[in-house]
Order: C-alpha cells, then structure tokens, then sequence
C-alpha cells in the first residue's frame, strides 16, 4: 500500500488538498521553471521603502534614529480611527472594513523621539529640506522625471500604524528606470514620505504602537509589473537598494528598507504583500502567491461548475449548546468567558474549505485570517468540516518545509543573522498561532478524536446541512458575531469572484496572510495643513552635480577590475565601490585586491560574527602599514584581529600577529637551514613535487608576513630551491 | 458663466487657455522634465500662478512648473463631485429629541479645492453617514443658523444664537447642541451663558480641535459626547463639551463662563479656569463632579435676553503700555473697557490720566487679571487702591474674554454706571466664584518625578 492509498483512507480532506494541489500545478520554488511562472502569466512589482539618513524627521523637528524597548515609554495616548471622505468623495474599501473592526488604538510615546506632532496634537512643521536634497538625488539616480512643485498627499491608513490617521507624502518623481541583468525595470513613481509606528501587539480589539519611528523620512520606489519571475523580483528590489546604498543617504540596518510586493498572475489581481523585512523572502513568497491566486481561481471555476447562484447563496448559522463541547480543550477559555458557540453552514461548499490554498494551508484558512483581522478574534477561532492534519504528510517531501538551501538567492542578500524576528521590521509582529490547527505547528489544537465525524454529524444536523455543504464552527463574544458572520458570507461570496483584492502581510516561511483590502486611489487627499513646495530647475541641477555613478556604471566597473560576481552584492550593498576606487587611486593597489578584502575577508569575518566594521579602518591600516613600511600581506592578518578588537591599537594587532622586524635578507637565510631540516622531515614519505616548497613557505610564511611579499617569498624560496636541486645533482 | 480654470491665475492661466487645457481633463502635459499624464485639479486661490496641479493615476497631485510646460493634451474628462454619503437619520421612539445648531465649525466635512479648506458637511443625513452612532443617542434636527468661521462670530450672531434657542426651548425640545469652531467658542459660551438665563435644557457648545476630514479627528467622539448631553444629561447650562485628555476617552463638560481655550492644537485645549468642570461625559454617561449645577425641568420656559453692545474693548495691558491706547478709546466712543492687568489687577502710572479722562467720559472700566487665575485684589498695594479711586470697578474673578461679554451685554440693556456695576458684579450663571476652590488651579509641570509618572500610568 503506497503512502498515498493510505492517506486516502486516513484522511479524505488531505486527499482532497492533495488532489487540488495537484490541479493547481503547484511545485516548490526550487523546482520551478522559466515555464512555470510563463504559464501563470506571473508579474510582479515593487514598492521599496528606505529610510533617509537625516538627523530629524520629515515633519518636526524630533530626532530621527531613536528606538526604544516597547516597554520603555512617557506616556500613552488612545486614538480610533473612523473613514473619512477622499477628495473624490468615495469612501475607500479599506476604510470601511477598518471600520468595522472597531480597534482602540494605543500610542507610546517617548519625548526624545516624538512631540504633539507625532500624536496629533499639532499641524506638521515645514517639510524637512536635507530630505528633501537627499531623496532629489536618489530620484535622479533612478532616473526619474522631477515634479514642479510637490504637493504634501494625505494617504489615509485606518489601521492606525499612524496616530492621524493618515500618512503625509509627496511625489518627487515620476517615470523611471534601473537595470537588472535581463532587463530595464521602469519605475513608476518615486515620492517622499513619514515613515510609520511600530507595532508592539494586537490582540482582539485592542493594537499598540511604538511612536518613536513615526515621521522619520522615507523615500518610497515604486515600479510597474515589469518582474516576470520571482528571481528577477528579488535581484529589482536589490538593485534599487544598491542604487539607494551608493548615494551613502540612505539608513542601514534592521527595518532601514521594507519591501511591499505586487504579485498577480492571468485572471487574478494585484494583491500587495506588505512589509517584506528581507529580500531574501521575496521569492518564495511570491512563487506561494502566485499559486495561491491560480487555487482561487480554480476554486471560481468548481463553483461555476456546481451552478450556485452567488446572488441567492446565503449562510445559514445557529448557536450551538456550549455545554456540548466543554470537553473540547480548545474552547475550554471560550466557554468560560461566556462567548457564544456559532455553527455556520456554508452551501455547496463541500471540498471548497479543504482546497489547497498555500503549503500547509487551505482555502479555510483564507477564513480564519480574516475572522483575526475583522472581527479581531484571535486565532485559533474557528474549526471546520475539512480539517486537515497535515502532520500525516512526509515533512520533507510534501510540506514544503521551509529550508535555507531552498533559497537560491546567495545568503548575501539578508542584512543580517537572527534579524528576522526582530520588531524593528516593517510588519506586523503577530506572528503567532498562525496555523495553529493546521497541524503543521501545534499538534495540539486540532487533533482527530475531537473532530470525529459523529461530532461534525451534529453540527450538520442542527445546521439541516446536506453532503454538499461544508460547516464552520467558530466561537465569539456577542458584539462581535454580526461581524464575524458578516466577514465569513463576505469572503465565501468573494470566491465566486476569484481572487479578492488584498493587501498581505508575509510570514518568513513564504507563507503569506490577510491584512486587509487592498485600498485604492481613493485614500488620498491634500494635506490642508502644507503649502504646495515648488521645485526649481537649479535645485534638481544643483543635485546631480553631486551624483554617485549609476549602477550600469558600477556593474561595468566591477566586470572590469575582474571582480568575482560572488562579490558583487558585498560591495554594492555596502556601497564600497567608492572606498575601493579611492583606495586604490591612494595607495597603488590593484581594485580587485582591495575589494577582496571586504568581499571576501570582511564578509566572512561578518558572517561568522555580526559585528558593524568601519570601512575607514581599512584606511587607517593602509596608512600605518605603508608608515611602518610593511608588506601589505600582513594587512587581512591584521583585519582579522582588528575585527575582533576595533578598538585595538595596530601597534598591539602586530604583537598579537607575533610580528618581529627582520630583513629580507635574514628570511632568505632561513631557507638552507630549513632544507636540511626536511631531509628529516621527508621520512613521512611525502612524494609531491611541491611538498618541500609548501613546507618551507608554511614554516617561513609568519616570519616574513608584513616584512617582505610573500609571493616574493615563494620566488625566493623555489629560486633557492631549485638552484640547490641544480647543485645536487651536478 | 462656467468657470474651465478654476483657481487659476496669471501666468498659469495662460499657459492652459493656450493649450486649451480645462480643470477636470485627463491630460498629458509634455514638459522639458518628462511627460506627465493626470486630470487637472483646480488650484488654491492663495497658491502662485507658475503651477498646474494634477492628479496621477496613482492617486497623487503633483504640481508642473509652467515654464516647463512643451504641449498639453486632453484625453478625457472626469469632473469630481463630493458627497458625503447621506442616509435619512432614523427616528427611534424614546430617544430625546436634540438639535444641532450649526454656525460653520466642522464637524463632518468634506474638502475644498478651491481655497484647500475644510467645508463642514451638516444635514442630519449627512451627520448620519458620517456618525451613525448618533441615531443611537438621539432623534437629531439641524438648522443652519449661519456659515462663519469661529473668529467672525460675533454679538450679531450670538443674540441670533440666543434667540434661536429659546424658541426651540418654547417649542419643547430636549436639549441643544451647538457646532461651532473652537478658537471663540468661550466667547460665545460665555455671550449664551448670559443671554439664556433659567434655562430648563442642556445648551451644549461642541467643535473639533483636529480637522473632522482626518480619521482620527476629535469631532464624531465630541459629537456623541455632546448629544448625549444635551439628550440625556440634568445639567440645564451652557456647557463647552470637548476631550478631558487628548485621548479618546471622555469629554468634559465646562460651564460657560469658565471655560477657555489653553491650546492652539491640543484636543484637550479646553479648560475650566479657577473651578473644577461640572461633569464628565462618555458615549453613554455623564458623571457629575460638581453638584450645584443647574437642573432640568419639564417646562419650556427659558429668560431671553439678547442684548449686546458692541463699543466695548479688552485691553491687555503691558508694561511701557501708553496713554493714548486708552485715550482712543474713550476719544472713539467705547462705553466700556474691558483691562486685562497684571498680578493682582494692576497698570503702570504713566496711563493714569488717560484713565481719569475715560471715566470723566463715562467710559465703564473693569480689571481682570491676565494670570487667568485668581481674584482682582485692588487693595493689597497703592497702585491698586490708586485705580479704584479713578473709578476703575475690580472684577472679582471673572476670566478676561468672559468680562468682556459681560460688559457688552450689561451696556447692552443699561447706559446707567450704577446698574452696570451691579449686573457685572452679581454672579449670573458662575462666571464670579465664591472663593476658588484648591483644585481649581492645577497646571502640572513635567518632568517631576510623581508627575512622569502619572502621565505615563494615566492617559492624559
């Protein structure tokens, strides 16, 4: 009996979602082709946000830089966040669900990094001029066509990650473009903005955040589709941040740059992952989405099929007796806060909510996520009639589990180790309880005995379900099951649709989740409070006067100086190209070699321990090497120490080094005394040609490192080799 | 005759009457910076004449430099028009019946191209669809009373004011709130406090202190508090209802004569001066915390007195002030003056014989102190008793702005200096306290250790 055959009979859900799978065409990143994302008619765009290095903020005059510990805060300040009217009188999608998920808002503050302005209790201050210079030249860098006069955009965001309910941005450019290596991607729009607060929790109707990264200056690039695989998204998104990296303007670090990723594929729509913390994310997760609009949309097609009428298609609910299902642990805290037990009926739906929706996810899942963000119930939060037990699958094989060496992409592309988690990053921090009974996490939520068939037989009966419809059983405090209800029809009649439009927040395994609906144009409208700036011919001529080489430029470079392509990314994330060229024009010494140093040695060093380097520090060691008239060999046995002890003196790095002065001429000397020592040595049977040489320079590489080239060494060494050898034999 | 250029003038002007471009076309203006494709948005009056403004596909406005401008081209035309989604506001038996007075603050409000201003959206329909909370407190009627901007409020309007409200009063209504822009709301407050007298409803003056066009403005949350007030509350006054603290959490109710605004952008700007605010309201109570407030009762009776006269000043006195500030006034006809002093209720020498002058006229004059707080003492050093001989009335603690009304309204109904004297110095509706109590002066300073510590245990 195969694995499969007996699968089948364990668990016909997880057939089902196989099966679905199957009919998706889904296959792991890695085993994906050029075809592949062809056939989905993949397309992908990029909106990056990086953080502009100024000493203030965008709008007042705070500080721009300072982070706290969530608990380390002044004071407190509680907003709501209601819909306003757009310029274009429509009230936006987004606004109305945020509405309705009635959250309280709680602001941190901490008055060395926020004043009245953050918390809204004053109208903005003038825009910050060093932003705006330096997001001019950026702009430029990008190639984009300047404005005439900006003007300050109020762009409403009712989730509160900003206390006016609105984030103030302007557009400085329009119509770009950059290179990757297959293409030109052209950019859309280039604009200037207040970056937003950071989240420290959301649970139910309650969302805390941190106000000290509220109104920092960010510059945000936005491109069209232009990326037709996930490959070529990633290496977009890290072009623009070399280009943004080589104007030396932009912040660094944890959080410094966010992505947000369009993905949609033929006969699906534009859905925004938001806040992508690593590059390193952006393929599989856009791979994951793609397949999981192409699952929407066969979903659509088995609904035409079934011939329901989406216009008469309702939900049929009834409460259920708590006491029935005291026994079950999940619902044990439900029932004793009193929240009301709530089957659903969901028509026609059999073999929908077991549909494959993403690895280690189904179409029920689609639910649950908007059940935590509408109604804010926190998940776990409701149960189904096609539960899963995705622990039945090969871990290996079939969950997709998520591995490093599945990610192509070179390591060299995530800023730093152990980063991912951190709370300065763009998105949400919830993070936790997703999946919890999908059974590919906790085991515990969701196991079989509880949702034995005879239990589901119940819920059917009570719901005069027949075999074509599929159940939900979800559990919620009074005030918010209209919602709840509400939210469960509205996103069951959306699949008859297809693929809603939606903004998600990314997970770091490639799984994306519900944010919310994705708004649309009609969230902007002038900011009443700032006069329109304009933007004179000089100032846009006085910034490109101070350009950096553009990356073709800096891509031609690298192929010139014969940099290895491994290195690339090490000096354009870095924005080492400059030091390198300058070095080397100072100090006489070969590009490649210098760039070596960092891109090798200082990458390694890094990788192995994540501490922060001065690049200057390579200067400073060229200086007193060259003072000290030492062998530049000595310099990465010195950057090793150095690395480990910044503050170290050079004369102490030397000690360490067992440095001794001793001439070229006293090394040489060693070389017959070391000659006889190996006719002892050579007993070891050692036949190579090479071994005496290897030998030799091994015993005489530390006496004359920093006091003579070891190449010149090894000349030496093979010149007094071989003369012997000569003498030898005559 | 249609108005194609809305806002646009000069130089701007000409440069879309030449390409026979028109506000509201989609349209793609070729420039010497790139091609720029967008509808044209009309432009603020205040803004210059070098640019044209246009909404990008995306949703943003940018502005073109007119001296770049190579070619424009319409595409299309799409002409904007707001509407606040209006619903019909829905009767529910045995809710009270209120009704909203505006004079032009913004409460709900759409935006204006035209000026880039905040146009206030008023109907119940339109106050229904953008509070809908509202039908849960109260069956709403609005009336219009008149347009103005806070600061062109004046005795016109406030006798207007008054009158309309007791003509509501007679008509049985259960209580009024009043929209009006908050940088004069304490003038108006105190002009009403004065000029509706045994009032048997709640009056309640409401505004926002953050535009009603921002999702997180304080005017739906002011609204609620303050028709549930005037719906629900006993407290038959004039009453300010703005935030306590600048979060979303409660109101508080001011008395009308005590009330003042103590911030130019603060939520909680509004502050009961020298006494402690009469309640604190929720969406769904009030909880008084004094007591010697004024009730309601089942009658429809109210005291109407719209009275006002207008040659009245407040003067701020400051040191180095000259005589001849006071001289022309008295010289341009004012009945009465209105001094805000120093300290205890003190001038500089050098003005007094221009205030012996004003009085020989019959010019009323009456201290105030510019601290705000406390009591007008004129007796505690010579200066003080060297006024009042001069015939300068000392006006216990009334607020600076709330004397000001006072004497307009006093002069209003009496030209006699005797009757004037005794309508300012009796108390009306608590515009002159008894004593002020402990807790009525309370400006906390920050960085005090038990004060950092309060306002982080506390939102303030």
């Amino acid at each position: 009996m195969t694995v499969h055959t007996k699968l089948r009979m364990e668990n016909p859900h997880l057939r089902n979602w196989l099966l679905s799978r199957e009919n998706v065409g889904w296959v792991s990143l890695s085993d994906a082709v050029q075809a592949t994302w062809r056939t989905l008619g993949f397309k992908c765009g990029l909106e990056i946000h990086q953080q502009l290095k100024t000493d203030k903020k965008l709008f007042c005059r705070c500080a721009a830089g300072i982070y706290h510990d969530f608990d380390d805060y002044d004071a407190e300040v509680v907003r709501h966040m209601r819909p306003t009217l757009s310029e274009l009188g429509e009230y936006d999608g987004t606004a109305l669900m945020e509405f309705k998920t009635r959250k309280k808002i709680v602001y941190r503050i901490k008055n060395d990094s926020a004043c009245t302005y953050e918390v809204d209790d004053t109208p903005p201050f003038p825009l910050n001029r060093e932003a705006l210079d330096q997001a001019m030249r950026i702009a430029l860098l990008l190639k984009m066509k300047i404005v005439g006069e900006l003007h300050i955009t109020r762009k409403q965001y009712l989730d509160g990650s900003i206390p006016t309910g609105f984030q103030r941005t302007t557009i400085l450019g329009i119509e770009g473009a950059f290179p990757i290596s297959t293409k030109t991607i052209r950019v859309i729009q280039f604009s200037v903005e207040e970056d937003s607060c950071r989240e420290v929790c959301d649970i139910r109707h309650t969302r805390v955040y941190y106000a000290d990264r509220l109104g920092m200056p960010l510059i945000e690039t936005v491109t069209y589709p232009d990326m037709l695989t996930p490959w070529e998204a990633a290496e977009a998104a890290q072009n623009i941040r070399f280009i943004a990296r080589s104007s030396g303007l932009v912040r660094v670090g944890i959080g410094a740059a966010r992505e947000d990723v369009n993905v949609s594929i033929d006969g699906g729509t534009r859905i925004e992952i938001k806040g992508v913390a690593h590059i390193a994310w952006i393929p599989k997760l856009t791979h994951n989405e793609a397949f999981r609009q192409k699952s929407l949309l066969l979903i659509r097609d088995e609904l035409a099929a079934r011939k329901i009428d989406p216009a008469s298609w309702k939900i049929r609910y009834t409460l259920l007796d708590p006491a029935d299902w005291r026994h079950i642990p999940l619902l044990k805290k439900a029932s004793a806060e009193g929240w009301k037990l709530v089957a659903v009926n969901l028509p026609g739906f059999s073999g929908i909510l077991s549909f494959f929706n993403q690895p280690g996810r189904s179409f029920a899942d689609e639910i649950s996520d908007r059940l935590k963000v509408i109604p804010c119930l926190e998940k776990p939060n409701m149960l189904h009639s096609e539960q899963i037990d995705f622990s039945l699958l090969e871990p290996s094989k079939e969950r997709d589990s998520v591995s490093a060496n599945d990610t192509t992409l070179s390591n060299d592309v995530i800023p730093a180790p152990g980063s991912s988690t951190d709370s300065l990053l763009a998105g949400g921090v919830d993070q936790t309880g997703i999946q919890v009974f999908s059974g590919s996490r906790n085991k515990s939520g969701m196991t079989a005995p509880e949702f034995a068939d005879s239990v589901w037989d119940k819920v059917r009966k009570e719901l005069k379900a027949t075999s074509e419809d599929s159940q939900i059983v979800f559990w919620a405090p009074d005030e918010d099951i209209k919602t709840a209800l509400e939210t469960i029809s509205e996103r069951c009649l959306l699949a008859f649709k297809g693929v809603p439009n939606e903004t998600r927040k990314s997970l770091p395994d490639g799984i994306t989740l519900f944010e919310r609906v994705l708004p649309g144009a009609d969230r902007m409208y002038p900011d009443t409070d700032s006069a329109p700036i304009p933007i004179a011919e000089a100032q846009i001529e006085a910034a490109r006067v101070e350009l950096p080489l553009g990356l073709d430029q800096r891509l031609e470079q690298l192929a010139q100086w014969g940099i290895p392509s491994d290195a690339y990314t090490y000096l354009l994330r870095n924005n080492l190209m400059p030091t390198v060229e300058d070095l080397s024009s100072k100090y006489q010494i070969a590009p490649k070699r210098l760039a070596l140093y960092f891109a090798h040695l200082l990458k390694n060093l890094q990788g192995k321990d994540p501490l922060p380097f001065d690049p200057q520090r390579v200067e400073d060691l060229l200086i007193y090497i060259r003072k000290k008239k030492l062998a530049l060999d000595i310099l990465p046995e010195m950057l090793k120490v150095l690395f480990a002890n910044p503050n170290m003196q050079f004369s102490s790095v030397l000690a360490v080094l067992n440095y001794k002065e001793i001439t070229v001429r006293e090394i040489l000397a060693e070389i017959p005394l070391l000659q006889q020592m190996w006719a002892r040595v050579k007993t070891n049977g050692l036949k190579r040609p090479d071994a005496l040489n290897t030998w030799m320079m091994g015993r005489l590489r530390y006496l004359a490192l920093g006091n003579m080239p070891l190449a010149e060494l090894r000349q030496a060494v093979e010149k007094e080799l071989s003369t012997n050898y000569t003498n030898s034999t005559n | 005759m249609l108005d194609l250029f809305k806002g646009y003038k000069g130089r701007a002007l000409e440069v879309l009457k030449h390409f026979q471009a028109r506000v509201w076309g989609d349209t793609t203006v070729q420039t010497t910076r790139g091609d720029f494709q967008g509808i044209i948005l009309p432009r603020s009056e205040n803004d210059d004449d070098r640019h044209i403004v246009i909404k990008l596909v995306t949703g943003y406005n940018v502005g073109i430099d007119v001296d770049t401008v190579l070619g424009m081209r319409e595409t299309g035309y799409k002409e904007a028009h707001y509407k606040i989604p209006e619903k019909e506001f829905p009767f529910t038996p045995g809710l009270p019946k209120v009704k909203l007075l505006g004079t032009g603050g913004t409460i709900a409000s759409r935006l204006d191209y035209r000026t880039g201003a905040v146009i206030p959206a008023f109907s119940p329909g339109e106050l229904y669809g953008a509070v809908p909370e509202l039908a849960e407190i109260c069956n709403l009627e609005t009336e219009k009373l008149f347009a103005v901007f806070s600061e062109n409020m004046g005795p016109e309007q406030y006798k207007k004011l008054a009158v309309s409200i007791g003509k509501e009063i007679h008509k049985g209504i259960e209580g009024i709130v009043i929209g009006h822009g908050t940088d004069t709301m304490h003038h108006t407050a105190a002009a009403l406090s004065f000029m509706l007298q045994d009032l048997p409803v709640p009056v309640v003056m409401v505004g926002s202190q953050r535009s009603s066009d921002r999702p997180s403005s304080d005017a739906a949350l002011n609204l609620m508090h303050a028709a549930f007030t005037a719906g629900h509350s006993d407290i038959a006054e004039v009453m300010v209802c703005m935030f306590g603290p600048t979060s979303d959490e409660y109101g508080l109710l001011h008395r009308g004569t005590r009330v003042r605004k103590m911030h130019s952008s603060y939520r909680s700007t509004f502050r009961t001066i020298g006494d402690v605010p009469i309640a604190r309201v929720t969406r769904d109570s009030v909880l008084p915390i004094k007591t010697d407030y004024n009730k309601r009762r089942r009658d429809n009776k109210v005291k109407v007195l719209p009275f006002f006269e207008e040659r009245v000043a407040l003067v701020y006195y400051y040191p180095n002030m000259h005589p001849d500030i006071i001289d022309s006034l008295a010289e341009n006809g004012y009945k009465g003056i209105v001094i805000a002093g120093t300290g205890l209720g003190h001038v500089n020498k050098p003005v007094y014989p221009a205030i012996q002058r004003a009085v020989a006229k019959g010019v009323q004059i009456f201290m105030t102190v510019q601290t705000l707080w406390g009591f007008v003492h004129m007796f505690v050093y010579d200066t003080g008793r060297d006024l009042m001989s001069m015939g300068i009335v000392p006006g216990e603690n009334l607020l600076p702005e709330v004397a000001y009304i006072k004497l307009g309204w006093a002069l209003g109904q009496t030209a006699d200096p005797d009757q004037v004297r005794e309508l300012m110095l009796t108390p009306i509706a608590g515009d002159i306290t008894a004593g002020e109590p402990y807790n009525g002066y309370l400006i906390f300073q920050g960085g005090i250790p038990e004060m950092e510590e309060f306002i982080r245990t506390y939102h303030k």
